[in-house]
């Protein structure tokens, strides 16, 4: 089967997966998985736990490889480049310059903790995009500011609680201006009373940061509310796909039928 | 036999120069170490197999022979093939591979200790490889390897008598010296065995204060 090395301009999403496979040896962890996402569109992934979401925005950030497939980002093949008119496996280069439009978030945030949070928020800035340290300072406050944690700037992740290290991840994030934003369960390793400050912010960067945004959450009222699109992954495949109100409203995959009964039933 | 004061108190001037030696060659040897084992314990990391495989073989060469075997090697063997290096030089490169060898297993405990998620943090970012080494990763790994390092620098200290059988000037040779000259045993090797217990000692007790203070700097309590 061959790809082509360059979807065509003006009709290319922002994200396009095709055929994408991943095992992991004899586990098919992705089954020739086709998804495109549109420049702003907010996508929620949903599904039960070992149903491929995560491995999704994984293989976006490039911290897993694909083992059949390409995905296309802005039209350009993000898991591999041309060579000869051919597409070839990315080497290091080319995934560090595509991966530039891409940010994420974590579920145990991975804050730098022998950093404070604006240093936290400047690394990379300095760092890999070059800034100088008085506009990386000054774009770090800002965001920092956005995420209400002004005064916490000095303030190492370990005397930050789960919600705050959450916001400081996403201003992190933010910092390096992706056009891609992935949300990996944000907000399933903290504690139910500091939830609502995380999602307010990632409502928030809907609302006023034109960015695309996929997202994989086991929050069903979050997902429904901001969504452009919801996604119901089972076993490696989109079971079902559509605006949320559709999704949650008039299912009609069994699955996923049954997997919403059994989430709703939890809480 | 009895203890001599007067003996003992002659000799204290000859044995202080001696001190300040064996400090040298443990301070330089631990400083080679150190580097050399960070080397290969990144090397050990490496993506290229055949490199990690024969660092990996190399450095488990190493610390199953004896480090008295390696150096009276280097000295003496050395020059057979055309490798000449006086004492000094052929001890620091020997007690720095050798710890070097060990230090590595201490810093591959310490880089392995980091979370996953600290490299994923890293591309996320796109930081490159030796910034997330030494900015991110190493920083995280260095304090829960602190204790193992710093009990190979007392390590390295208490082995460095070892160089005396190539005749490096430290204490061990000292008091040998002595001995040979005066035929009294018992004053010489009584004092090494003193100073060496005042360095050490008061050694391992800052480097324990250090290790927390190094914990508190990076904003890692406890």
């Amino acid at each position: 089967m061959s790809f082509p090395t360059k979807l065509p301009a003006g009709d290319a999403p922002m994200v396009r997966f095709l055929d994408v496979t991943k095992r992991y040896g004899a586990l098919t962890v992705l089954d020739s998985l086709n998804i495109d996402v549109a420049e702003g569109e907010t996508v929620s992934i949903i599904g039960p736990s070992g149903s491929g979401k995560t491995t999704v925005l994984r293989m976006l950030m490039t911290l897993e490889s694909v083992n059949d497939g390409v995905i296309y980002v802005e039209g350009n093949p993000l898991t591999h480049m041309e060579r000869d008119g051919r597409l070839v496996p990315a080497d290091r280069r080319h995934l560090r310059r595509m991966r530039s439009n891409i940010g994420m978030c974590f579920q145990h945030f991975n804050l730098f903790p022998h950093m404070t949070a604006i240093e936290n928020c400047m690394e990379a800035p300095v760092h890999v995009l070059g800034m100088n340290k008085k506009d990386a300072r000054e774009r770090a406050e800002e965001l920092l500011e956005m995420v209400g944690l002004k005064d916490k700037l000095d303030h190492h992740p370990s005397h930050l609680s789960g919600g705050q290290q959450q916001r400081v991840a996403i201003a992190r994030a933010l910092a390096m201006r992706p056009k891609i934003m992935l949300f990996d369960e944000v907000t399933s390793a903290l504690d139910p009373e500091v939830i609502g400050e995380v999602t307010q912010v990632i409502r928030k960067l809907v609302r006023e940061f034109r960015l695309t945004m996929l997202m994989v959450t086991h929050q069903m009222e979050f997902a429904k509310e901001i969504s452009d699109r919801v996604c119901f992954f089972d076993r490696g495949k989109i079971v079902e796909q559509g605006p949320p109100g559709e999704i949650f409203g008039n299912a009609r995959d069994p699955r996923l039928r049954q997997f919403l009964s059994a989430v709703l039933a939890a809480i | 036999m009895e203890w001599d004061w007067n003996f003992t108190f002659q000799i204290i001037p000859r044995l202080l120069p001696a001190t300040l030696n064996t400090l040298i060659a443990a301070g330089l040897g631990y400083l080679i170490a150190l580097v050399l084992g960070l080397a290969l314990a990144l090397a050990q990391r490496s993506r290229f197999r055949a490199v990690n495989a024969g660092v990996r073989e190399f450095v488990e060469f190493v610390r199953s022979t004896p480090l008295l075997l390696q150096i009276y090697f280097v000295f003496y063997v050395g020059p057979q093939i055309g490798i000449w290096l006086s004492p000094w030089t052929s001890g620091m490169i020997t007690i720095g591979i050798h710890y070097g060898a060990y230090l590595s297993e201490v810093y591959r405990g310490g880089i392995e200790s980091v979370p996953k998620g600290q490299w994923e943090a890293c591309t996320a970012l796109n930081i490159n490889p030796a910034r997330t080494y030494f900015r991110i990763i190493l920083p995280q790994a260095v304090p829960p390897a602190f204790s193992g390092m710093s009990n190979y620098l007392v390590g390295i200290f208490k082995d460095t008598p070892m160089l005396s059988v190539i005749g490096v000037a430290e204490l061990m040779h000292t008091a040998n010296a002595i001995g040979a000259e005066s035929y009294r045993f018992l004053e010489p090797y009584t004092l090494v065995g003193v100073i060496f217990l005042l360095i050490s000692l008061p050694t391992a007790a800052a480097l324990r204060l250090l290790e927390t203070g190094i914990r508190r700097a990076l904003g890692m309590a406890g």
